[in-house]
């Protein structure tokens, strides 16, 4: 399956083969195999030709979709032997035959639309949220400060939309359901390595277990897989860090980032000049700059 | 309510099984690498019930050492020989860079995802093809001695 190499000027339409998965639970017992004949113009996605099945071809198909730009993480899917966002996935790219299946590792809710509950389990168990102790928590009185350095740390892992795909790409999970998966392991880094966070403990030890975090072996194949650049990987392996440096106790930790400190009401010194009025009446800075 | 429902509709879990260890289809290099560190390491910690076994042989006399060594000496056991070292060679150094790597060193630092994306896998990639030469290196070096110098 050789894929076209990028930039090839693609005009006119071509006939491509829909090799898709069927499987209805009432009826079916296991997933069987359907091939639609779709005409693929230039531009045209995964995610378009399973539009144009549904509406010219056969309604019964089933697919999960939603934003179609690759933002929302519904339309995760196996196309032609990898894990991949259909919305995404060009398909003039992937040679006249294209094959789409449910994402592996899930149940199957119907046809190419998998049940994604074991993600969200695994997700929800590592308190993916900032963990402060005290009132602040519940009743917040200012912003925490960060540096933009700190905010790196953590930001590539932030960008995880949830689809799925790198559990579906995991040789672990594979065989392990009980492994918490590359997208729950990243979770737990984004919100360890957040400055602002004061949680870390308790996440580090829900994962620090024999079906925990210890299971990756580094195939790089969830990395590889993400549609958005998260690199799982790489957050699972400095978290590995963490770990092997908390439980050594080595390594520099700071405490958790400080409560921004309230407006200390200084006064403008004569020499300089006031600032102009505010564009919006009665906000912050213009009370602040009064003299 | 509608949680039952669901459960009911969901079909059987579509896992991929032992099949995920052994074939890495259309997955990069890392996951070809995994496959091989599994199937080394499987086949060392074979071979070391084999050896304690061989050694063994020792107590039952200088005739059933000696016919043993005899043994090994046999072409058949030459090629066992350096399949075994080249596994070991392999399985040692991609060990080596397996321990850095998971430690979150050799992979970079995170950056922000800005198309196209460059991840950790691409940035350690020279690692491993350092790793990959040293191995053929060492490989080559074994069949030179095992199969040049001894025969």
């Amino acid at each position: 399956m050789a894929e076209r190499a990028h930039g090839a000027v693609e005009t006119g339409i071509v006939t491509v083969t829909v090799r898709v998965s069927r499987f209805h639970p009432e009826t079916d017992r296991s997933s069987g195999q359907q091939d639609y004949l779709v005409p693929a113009g230039p531009g045209m996605t995964v995610l378009d030709a399973l539009v144009y099945i549904k509406e010219h071809l056969d309604g019964s198909l089933a697919y999960r979709s939603s934003c179609r730009m690759g933002i929302c993480g519904s339309c995760g899917m196996f196309i032609s032997g990898l894990p991949r966002l259909a919305c995404q996935t060009q398909i003039r790219a992937l040679g006249p035959v294209v094959t789409v299946e449910p994402l592996p590792n899930y149940p199957v809710v119907r046809d190419v639309v998998p049940d994604l509950e074991p993600m969200v389990t695994h997700h929800t168990a590592v308190r993916p949220f900032i963990v402060r102790g005290g009132e602040e928590q519940e009743y917040p009185t200012a912003e925490y400060l960060q540096t933009p350095v700190e905010l790196d740390a953590y930001l590539q892992f932030a960008y995880c939309i949830k689809c799925g795909i790198c559990l579906s790409a995991c040789p672990t999970l594979a065989t392990d359901p009980a492994f918490a998966g590359p997208q729950a392991l990243a979770q737990v880094y984004r919100y360890s390595a957040d400055s602002r966070d004061d949680g870390r403990r308790a996440r580090l030890g829900a994962v620090d277990i024999a079906h925990g975090i210890w299971r990756c072996h580094l195939a790089g194949a969830c990395t590889e897989a993400c549609p958005k650049g998260v690199d799982p990987a790489l957050a699972i392996q400095l978290l590995k860090r963490l770990i092997v440096a908390d439980v050594l106790g080595i390594g520099r930790r700071r405490g958790p980032a400080p409560v921004a400190p309230p407006d200390m009401q200084a006064q403008r010194r004569p020499d300089i000049p006031a600032a102009p009025p505010a564009t919006v009446p009665g906000g912050s800075g213009a009370q602040k700059n009064q003299p | 309510m509608a949680e039952a429902a669901r459960r009911v509709q969901s079909g059987p879990p579509k896992r991929i099984g032992v099949r995920g260890w052994v074939y890495a289809g259309r997955y990069g290099l890392d996951r070809y690498l995994y496959i091989l560190q599994r199937a080394s390491g499987l086949g060392l910690i074979l071979y070391l019930f084999l050896h304690i076994y061989e050694t063994g042989i020792r107590l039952r006399g200088e005739a059933a050492w000696s016919a043993t060594m005899a043994l090994f000496r046999t072409p058949v056991f030459v090629v066992f020989e350096f399949i075994l070292f080249a596994g070991f060679v392999f399985h040692a150094l991609n060990g080596l860079r397996l321990i850095f790597a998971e430690l979150g060193w050799l992979l970079g630092p995170p950056t922000r995802p800005v198309y196209p994306y460059r991840t950790s896998i691409r940035r350690h990639r020279p690692w491993v093809y350092a790793l990959m030469v040293l191995t053929g290196l060492f490989v080559a070096l074994a069949a030179w001695d095992i199969f040049v110098l001894l025969d």
